[in-house]
């Protein structure tokens, strides 16, 4: 038989791209596409929707009342992702020049949570940050104890601690949106910075520039495709977060998810939810290409 | 700085990671205005030495000064050394004008001054005219410009290059081994190269070291390092080489011979001063043994009267031979059983099909040309 190239084999193409194919268009394409027609539709009776094509959902979903909880989770999710990058980058940094043999244990250490349920996650951490928690405890610790200070040197002693609430508001949401989308930053980083070629570094230092120019004039620069990558990687999840605000945020720290989440159960407002999420969705697809441009134009202007 | 003081000290120098010696106790002095080149197989220590004196590794004992000032606490930014990176190292996110210029605007050149000296550091590398290209549009030998440039507009005391032309193509990188000497010759400033390379060691250099599993094995010039190797080591890894096991018969003043089994006694014009009796080594360079047609030599054995007790002589069969364009090398079983390497130029067209598989051949070598080595 004569040799023939698989990649130019229709036959072989197909066979191999089938089934994932197959599994995209069943599993999320055509579902999602019912959710979008259902956000052009309207409720009849309890459980049966009519898709007249109305563009209602849409005109309530741009109510400032909502827009407002978009424009919000936009602000934390931002907030988190800087949070995560200002965390991430000197993580990854270390990631990048611990010795080798070290490296697949910090790795582990990173992964790690990957292998614990959200869940269980949030409520450990809660249970830390509660008001009888240890992060609660520790600093009523460190309080006495600078009060005791005092009085030992003949001051005034500081009036009694009370515990500070750390559970059920915005401050929460964010630690804990950070605390699970750290590892989302670090990987991309990580990834970027031991691709660098460590010569360049040395090069920057040989040329007279000290540790902080090198980072800002070498090593930030060229670790931009991953600071995007996990820009990305944390924004859009942490844009759709649900469990966290759920269980950490208080009333006034509701999230779009927790929003949308409200319609297709309590309101069992199917069509509206699905027009909340479309609209989401569409914030995110205008991200990514944002993203897509930004790239192309970083190429072009080389 | 006063002239005649060397420009690096390497004193006593050690380097060790975990159990692993990579430098054991070299000392070493560079003089100003040298092109020395660090020689050596890979491992052999010779990189780490030439980090240690960028800065990018500690001495783990020992001292190394610069232009007499110690080294011990300067940081690689702090020293008026500049190194040219194996990879090049131009940052790729900078157009060429910008790399060269990254140095100067660190040390405060104004930027005048500053785009003078980087339109004449690129002059001087032949990359005039590419201020704004970026890296990525240059090929591997314009980018090592760059990287010259980049090092040289900072008028270093010494230039430090780690194997600058081992990316190369062999046609650019023998170009390149004269660019860099004309180069070094034209700023005047010490070079100081690490190389795995012979020829391009004995090409580029004033003084070679040559370093073995960390030490330094031998220090000379490039025509003492190929005609006088301190020891069999030496004597391999620059240029090929035959070496006979033997013991020392003959140790006089102005003359010496070595007993070789498998290839007979091997007379030299010159005394030795090695221990009588004892196991030496003798090594002999392909090219410098005439190869004839047996009973036809004797116009060149009368050349090889000068040996003073004897004829370095020997007959043989030639088993394999390899025509290498300019020369022919031949491999010949020696009637006494071992092998010897022959070199022989191609003078004319046809001189490659004198000699071929199975000819007897006889060969002599001058009694100057077999170098005795003790280690």
């Amino acid at each position: 038989m004569a040799e023939q190239d698989w990649k130019e084999d229709k036959k072989a193409f197909w066979a191999v791209s089938a089934s994932p194919l197959l599994w995209t268009v069943l599993f999320f394409l055509l579902p999602m596409s019912f959710v979008w027609l259902y956000s052009f539709g309207s409720n009849v009776g309890l459980t049966e929707i009519e898709i007249s094509g109305t563009l209602d959902n849409y005109k309530r979903a741009t109510q400032w009342l909502y827009l407002s909880i978009f424009l919000k989770s936009f602000g934390v999710a931002a907030i988190v992702t800087v949070l995560c990058l200002i965390i991430g980058f000197p993580v990854a940094m270390a990631l990048t020049f611990a010795s080798e043999k070290w490296r697949p244990w910090l790795l582990l250490g990173i992964m790690l949570p990957f292998w614990t349920n959200l869940l269980i996650r949030t409520y450990a951490l809660m249970i830390m940050l509660g008001s009888n928690g240890y992060a609660n405890k520790a600093m009523g610790w460190l309080w006495d104890g600078a009060s005791w200070i005092k009085t030992l040197v003949g001051l005034q002693p500081l009036p009694t601690w009370e515990p500070v609430q750390l559970l059920y508001n915005n401050l929460a949401v964010v630690l804990g949106l950070v605390y699970v989308h750290l590892p989302f930053m670090v990987l991309p980083l990580y990834s970027a910075l031991d691709r660098l070629d460590k010569s360049l570094i040395e090069a920057s230092l040989d040329l007279g520039a000290g540790h902080l120019r090198t980072l800002l004039k070498v090593v930030v620069p060229l670790a931009m495709p991953g600071v995007m990558a996990g820009v990305m990687i944390t924004l859009i999840p942490a844009l759709g977060a649900y469990l966290t605000p759920d269980l950490m945020g208080g009333t006034e720290s509701q999230m779009i998810a927790n929003v949308i989440e409200r319609q297709f159960k309590r309101a069992n407002d199917w069509p509206f939810g699905a027009a909340l999420s479309f609209l989401l969705i569409y914030a995110m697809f205008i991200l990514i290409a944002l993203q897509g441009l930004r790239r192309k134009n970083g190429k072009e202007a080389h | 700085m006063s002239d005649k003081s060397p420009i690096i000290e390497i004193r006593n120098v050690s380097k060790r990671f975990g159990k692993v010696t990579a430098v054991d106790d070299v000392s070493l002095d560079i003089e100003p205005g040298e092109f020395f080149v660090l020689l050596g197989p890979s491992g052999c220590g010779k990189t780490t030495l030439l980090r240690m004196i960028a800065g990018f590794e500690l001495p783990t004992e020992g001292q190394i000064l610069i232009d007499g000032q110690d080294m011990a606490h300067v940081p690689p930014n702090r020293r008026p050394v500049n190194m040219v990176f194996q990879s090049y190292a131009v940052f790729p996110h900078m157009s060429v004008a910008d790399n060269v210029a990254y140095g100067l605007k660190i040390a405060g050149v104004g930027r005048g001054e500053r785009e003078e000296r980087v339109r004449e550091a690129l002059e001087l590398v032949k990359l005039g005219g590419f201020e704004a290209r970026m890296p990525d549009q240059m090929s591997g030998g314009q980018r090592q410009r760059v990287a010259l440039a980049r090092s040289l507009v900072m008028r270093p005391k010494v230039l430090l290059l780690d194997e600058p032309l081992s990316a190369l193509d062999a046609k650019l990188r023998a170009q390149m081994q004269f660019e860099l000497a004309d180069l070094q010759d034209q700023v005047g400033i010490t070079f100081v190269t690490v190389t795995h390379d012979q020829d391009e060691a004995l090409s580029m250099a004033n003084r070679i070291g040559v370093m073995h599993k960390g030490d330094l094995a031998q220090l000379a010039t490039p025509a003492d390092l190929y005609e006088y190797p301190a020891n069999r080591f030496v004597a391999d890894f620059v240029g090929s080489v035959n070496i006979f096991e033997g013991t020392l018969s003959v140790d006089e003043p102005d003359r010496a011979a070595v007993d070789c089994p498998g290839v007979g006694k091997i007379f030299l014009n010159h005394g030795v001063t090695g221990p009588h009796g004892a196991d030496v080594w003798v090594a002999l360079r392909p090219e410098k043994i005439y190869l004839h047609v047996p009973g036809q030599g004797k116009a060149v054995t009368a050349a090889a009267q000068d040996a003073p007790d004897g004829h370095n002589f020997a007959r043989g069969q030639i088993t394999g031979m390899s025509y290498l364009g300019d020369i022919t090398l031949y491999d010949i079983k020696l009637d006494g059983g071992e092998t010897i390497r022959v070199s022989r130029p191609n003078l004319s067209r046809h001189d490659q099909d004198d000699f071929t598989w199975d000819d007897r051949v006889s060969m002599h070598w001058r009694a100057d040309s077999p170098v005795v080595l003790l280690s």
